[in-house]
């Protein structure tokens, strides 16, 4: 499978999501932004919930290039603590328990499962808080 | 310096109107405007328009006359109507001119606004993924301030509640039928926590006001409604605005805050000074949050302000008066000066089965839009 996009993450397993930081102040940023103002910076795999809502109608195409079906999905701002609160979906999770400070994993998921060649996007998963403790 | 003073107001019904451009309703609104100000087109010396998506608000001279009139025109998102009103202001305040037009409108397509990840900067891939969506941010945004803050969703719901109930006696604005709290709580959710009823629509309508230098406005004998502040400001670092992929770990302030303190400044009043408010609710916390942006209240303080009825027409500070975009829709161009416009109603006194009771002297107006523009005024009789 294909990523959405070049340089989101990185090719390690597990992955992570490679961020920019800005040379001068050290801010920063997801995606990295084109330029010579910023730096890729492989960002950490864990996090909390900041906030969420959840997407309850399927987007207009274009732009959404998702699957026709639809079903609701969770759109979370993910805290990366020390890096920066970086937008996501949620995946394998229960819409009902989804709770701000959860704590969350990066994971990839295709964008539409269905498809003969689909491209992945980056997601957040909950962590057992037990094995994030152990992690 | 002396004060620049709204001498006219006009405005096209919002909501849909088949058969009529925006254009039509903004031409509408500026006749309107010129018949409560007793002035003719020829009398006009130059004017800002404002306009999203429905043309080039200068070819209205065509229709209105071809005088040579300087007309400059205004792409500002949501505080395009609050960018010409500003300027309109400034050109006055400079002694270039003594009489003025400020007019915005807009007709939007039905649904969602429509966005390209293009238009704002963003790669592909944001919108391929499905987040070029403006409604995610809103009920991300109002999200983490309930967790904060302790707002409940019937909070939300007592906003819509208001504004439905406010747009019955509203002659100008879209949804004019009570709506019952519960109807409203129990309604499809659209982005959590927002039902349907707790988001505004992308709608038309138009909105002009005459400006002139108080000299003027002395010499025509009208009511001094004074634009003691007017001021336009963008975003400082650390805000969170639509459209994000990432937001800063070091959080900041809003554009609204530097915006409304940039005003109280300049009026020279503070926010215990203001006898009533339109505030930008685009989503019903939008209007719960700005309460506090706008210096109003503290944030968390709103949940008992609602559930007092203190932003209700009769209470210590009457927000929406008219509905608000919850009730009006959002033409993008229109609405700020929609504001205005409600603000001037109510000085007058002219409110009718909305109006402020104890003869309100002062009132606020604020929009707030992406990404990160905000325009704040203050009135004053």
């Amino acid at each position: 499978m294909r990523a959405i996009a070049e340089g989101l993450f990185t090719d390690e397993v597990p992955p992570r999501l490679i961020g920019g930081r800005d040379k001068v102040t050290g801010r920063i940023v997801f995606p990295c932004p084109p330029g010579a103002d910023f730096e890729p910076l492989p960002l950490g795999r864990q996090g909390t919930l900041w906030s969420y809502t959840v997407q309850r109608y399927r987007p207009k195409s274009p732009p959404y290039a998702g699957p026709e079906a639809f079903a609701p999905w969770a759109v979370a701002y993910v805290e990366l603590p020390g890096e920066a609160i970086v937008e996501a979906r949620l995946t394998d999770v229960d819409l009902d328990t989804i709770r701000i400070g959860m704590p969350l994993e990066l994971a990839l998921i295709p964008l539409d499962p269905g498809a003969a060649d689909p491209v992945l996007t980056h997601a957040f998963r909950p962590v057992d808080p037990e094995m994030a403790a152990s992690a | 310096m002396s004060d620049v003073c709204i001498i006219g107001i006009g405005i096209h019904p919002f909501g849909r109107t088949d058969g009529l451009s925006g254009l039509d309703q903004g031409v509408f609104a500026v006749r309107e405007a010129l018949g409560d100000a007793g002035l003719d087109w020829r009398d006009v010396q130059f004017a800002y328009g404002g306009s999203d998506a429905a043309g080039n608000p200068d070819t209205m001279v065509e229709r209105l006359g071809l005088t040579g009139i300087q007309f400059i025109n205004v792409k500002n998102g949501c505080a395009a109507g609050g960018s010409a009103l500003s300027s309109a202001q400034m050109a006055i305040k400079s002694g270039a001119f003594e009489i003025g037009l400020a007019v915005g409108f807009d007709k939007h397509p039905r649904g969602a606004f429509n966005a390209l990840p293009a238009e704002y900067n963003l790669p592909e891939w944001y919108g391929d993924a499905g987040y070029m969506i403006t409604t995610q941010f809103f009920g991300a945004k109002i999200m983490r301030y309930m967790h904060e803050y302790g707002i409940s969703p019937e909070t939300l719901g007592r906003v819509s509640e208001k504004a439905f109930r406010n747009a019955v006696h509203a002659p100008h604005a879209w949804r004019r039928e009570p709506v019952a709290l519960d109807v409203i709580m129990d309604a499809p959710l659209v982005s959590d926590p927002y039902t349907k009823y707790m988001f505004c629509s992308p709608a038309e309508g138009g909105v002009a006001l005459i400006l002139a230098s108080e000299k003027k406005a002395r010499e025509l004998g009208k009511p001094l409604i004074r634009l003691k502040a007017a001021a336009m400001r963008t975003r400082p670092a650390g805000s969170f605005e639509v459209f994000a992929p990432s937001i800063d770990i070091k959080r900041g302030g809003s554009a609204t805050r530097i915006a409304s303190a940039d005003a109280f400044r300049l009026a020279g009043i503070g926010p215990d000074d203001i006898a009533v408010a339109q505030l930008q609710d685009t989503e019903a916390g939008a209007e719960v949050m700005h309460m506090a942006e706008n210096g109003f209240c503290q944030d968390g303080d709103q949940e008992q302000w609602l559930a007092e009825g203190l932003t209700e027409i009769g209470g210590s500070l009457p927000v929406n008066t008219d509905g608000g975009c919850l009730a009006c829709g959002e033409p993008i161009g229109a609405s700020g000066l929609r504001q205005v416009y409600e603000n001037v109603v109510q000085l007058r006194g002219d409110g009718g089965g909305r109006q402020v009771p104890g003869n309100p002297k002062t009132a606020y107006s604020h929009v707030y839009g992406a990404p990160g523009v905000s325009a704040v005024t203050i009135l004053e009789r």
